[in-house]
């Protein structure tokens, strides 16, 4: 058995997740894509704690998810804050510190 | 009491200091108090200094008095320091003995006018700096003193401002003057350049040991075109007629008596340089009378008293630097010394005739004012008599001494001689020629000042008299041996030169006393000559004179018109660098180069800044872009590593 097929995976979403912040327009999606890398995160800390044979990092994980839990009750809290404001969840549409 | 030699120069300092900040609040009776009194009492030390230079050997005559450290770099150093010799002590006293006198007289000429303590704070800022200027014992204080003394020269000019011409006759002679100094800073910084300090005597002692004598030819030229500057000589002269637009005292203290005379101080201070120099003292004879018949020439025919008396103290001034150029330094001094006396009397004089006709100058509208100012008329003709060599008045013992060496001396010539002659003629003429104008003859005073006209009050009329006892007696302490005198102030000079120079001084041959006599005589004979014309043209026949301007009119209209020298200047000169100041220095240099850089940096500035900008895109999409794309350089970074 080895790692790499594990590893590419969590690679190819964090990727996806990646491209997902930087292209999508409604703040909703990158959100999600956000949550997305996150994820990728955790499986890569996982995939290395059954390969190492050791509990860190599954004990990384626990961490991790509860940051995520966190940031994301924040951020749409955020988001329902700034819908009520503007009408809108198009991030293109937030361009006020435009110089 | 030399110790306490800094008291001299403090006193006037304080005065300055006290009537320029105070003197608005203190009132017109404290400023006459303070004025005068500081200068006064600086006469007193200096008088008791003068004792107790006195009581030593005349070898020992030469005390350094240091007060304080100014610059300090290295090795090389200024000290504010004071050197106290016969030849300063006789400036000194002529500088606050006069001076004294002035401030007094000014009391009464300046009553009543606004700026009363601005005179007087100015006029004691210039004692300070006059004094400052003789009691260095370096170039560098000295040209302090110098420049000093120009500045205050320039604020007294333009006293009364609000006037324009006022105004740009002080600018006039600020300017023409800071030309002469150009010429004496290059001179001080090649001494400076040659000997490593700037210290008389070290200097001296080092130049007549035969160390830098090649660059001496340079040095005694430059400071001489500063001397040119300062005492009014061919060509830097233009700026004393316009002069006359200040309060007459100051003419009198600066323009006669004092500031005029650094210059020749200067170049006696330095006769060591200029007897290793004897082209250079060619060169300062020569300009001297020529300067000085040039001057005459015009006093001749001019008609505004202040104007004549400036021209005559240029040509006088000629006299003192024929003295220094022939070698004969102590008859320039005595000159100058006798001419203090003099002339002041005479500016002073003169401007008791105007206090009389309410500021009138012109002396067509004079005539017959003896008996209605005869304090003024006596002490005036007491100085016309001495000025223009009449025996037995102090002017006959100076400018004959001066005559004389510039017959005999090795550096003078016949030329020299015979040209002062004839100026000294021109002297006795248009003195008497002023006299006669002002004071005798049938009143043509306009009416309406006619019933103004009253004796000046005491606080004027008595410095008047006592400068007139100065001005007959002032010469006896210099009358030379062929007539019985002692030459004392010959003698008391003396160590001052034989300090460095004793080779140098060239001894004069064993001469005959009735070659001195003959040549005595002949001046005498030109000067009776010369009162005896305008004796003659101005009392007896006074056709002759209108005759003559109009026969002659071409000549008359070029000295009326003092050889067209200032119109000549400001053609040559003045315009070429007014219209390139404007059109070049200004509108190219200033504006498109100097504003065009700087205002070239701040576009470069803004260029950028507006090319920067775009990445302030207020999307947080491309923030996030920028992130990752840090992230990957860092990451590659490593991983290449």
């Amino acid at each position: 058995m080895s790692p790499q097929h594990y590893l590419v995976l969590a690679g190819i979403l964090f990727s996806i997740g990646v491209t997902g912040v930087l292209i999508r327009r409604n703040a909703l999606i990158v959100f999600m894509s956000i949550e997305l890398m996150l994820n990728a995160v955790n499986l890569t800390l996982v995939t290395f704690s059954h390969f190492m044979r050791s509990p860190d990092g599954q004990v990384l994980v626990f961490f991790s998810i509860v940051v995520a839990a966190a940031e994301v009750a924040v951020g749409l809290a955020l988001i329902v804050a700034l819908f009520r404001l503007s009408g809108t969840t198009n991030l293109d549409d937030f361009n006020l510190l435009k110089w | 009491m030399i110790d306490y030699l800094w008291l001299i120069p403090l006193l006037p300092a304080i005065g300055f200091l006290i009537n320029g900040l105070l003197g608005w609040k203190l009132g017109h009776k404290a400023v006459s108090w303070i004025g005068p009194s500081v200068v006064g009492l600086a006469f007193v030390v200096a008088s008791l200094v003068f004792v107790d230079l006195l009581r030593l050997e005349p070898e020992a005559r030469h005390i350094t008095v240091p007060i304080y450290e100014w610059i300090r770099s290295g090795d090389f150093s200024v000290t504010i320091s004071f050197l106290l010799d016969p030849l300063s002590m006789v400036m000194v006293l002529v500088v606050t003995g006069v001076g004294f006198l002035i401030h007094v007289y000014s009391v009464g000429y300046m009553h009543g006018d606004r700026g009363y303590a601005r005179y007087f704070a100015f006029l004691n800022l210039f004692t300070f700096s006059m004094l400052l200027l003789v009691l260095a014992d370096n170039y560098l204080l000295m040209f302090v003193g110098w420049e000093g003394v120009g500045l205050c020269s320039y604020l007294l000019i333009g006293f009364w401002y609000e006037d324009h011409y006022n105004a740009y006759a002080g600018r006039k002679a600020f300017v023409v003057n800071r030309i002469g100094d150009y010429g004496f800073s290059l001179g001080m910084l090649l001494l400076f350049a040659v000997y490593g300090t700037l210290k008389y005597d070290a200097i001296f002692s080092q130049a007549a040991h035969g160390v830098g004598t090649w660059a001496l030819g340079a040095v005694t030229l430059l400071l001489f075109v500063g001397a040119t500057g300062k005492s009014a000589q061919i060509p830097l002269y233009v700026w004393l007629p316009d002069a006359m637009a200040g309060p007459t005292p100051v003419s009198a203290l600066i323009h006669a008596a004092t500031m005029v005379t650094a210059g020749v101080y200067m170049v006696v201070r330095s006769h060591v340089l200029y007897l290793l120099a004897p082209d250079t003292m060619l060169v300062v004879a020569s300009i001297g009378v020529f300067t000085a018949i040039f001057a005459a020439s015009i006093a001749l025919v001019n008609n505004d008293i202040k104007r004549v008396l400036a021209y005559s103290t240029i040509s006088q001034l000629g006299y003192m630097f024929v003295g220094a150029g022939v070698g004969a330094f102590a008859a320039g001094i005595f000159h100058l010394m006798t001419h203090a006396f003099f002339k002041a009397l005479l500016f002073l004089g003169a401007g008791s005739v105007m206090h009389a006709l309410s500021g009138e100058t012109d002396m067509r509208k004079m005539g017959g004012l003896k008996d209605k100012l005869p304090v003024t008329y006596w002490t005036f003709l007491m100085a016309t008599l001495a000025i223009s060599g009449v025996p037995l008045f102090s002017g006959f013992f100076s400018k004959d001494e001066i005559l004389w060496q510039a017959f005999i001396s090795p550096h003078g010539n016949f030329w020299i001689w015979l040209i002062g002659v004839i100026a000294a003629g021109f002297t006795a003429f248009y003195m008497f020629r002023l006299v006669y104008l002002t004071f005798h003859g049938k009143s043509r005073v306009p009416p309406e000042l006619a019933h103004h006209v009253h004796e000046s009050p005491p606080v004027m009329t008595i410095p008047l008299s006592i400068l007139a006892v100065l001005a007959v007696v002032g010469g006896y302490v210099g009358a030379p041996k062929v007539l019985g005198g002692g030459q004392q102030f010959e003698h008391f000079l003396e160590p001052v030169f034989s300090r460095n120079a004793e080779e140098l001084i060239s001894h004069l041959p064993h001469h005959s006393a009735s070659l001195e006599l003959t040549v005595m005589l002949i001046s005498v004979i030109v000067a009776f000559t010369g009162i005896g014309v305008a004796y003659l043209f101005y009392m007896k026949r006074p056709d002759l004179p209108v005759a003559l301007a109009s026969r002659f009119r071409a000549v008359y209209t070029l000295l009326l018109n003092k050889y067209y020298v200032d119109e000549i200047y400001n053609a040559l000169v003045v315009q070429p660098i007014f219209h390139l100041s404007n059109s070049f220095l200004w509108k190219v240099f200033d504006v498109k180069l100097v504003d065009g850089m700087v205002n070239g940096v701040a576009r470069v500035v803004e260029n950028t800044a507006q090319r920067l900008r775009r990445t302030q895109t207020g999307l947080v999409q491309n923030y996030a872009l920028g992130f990752l794309i840090g992230v990957v350089l860092i990451v590659g970074y490593y991983l290449v590593k």
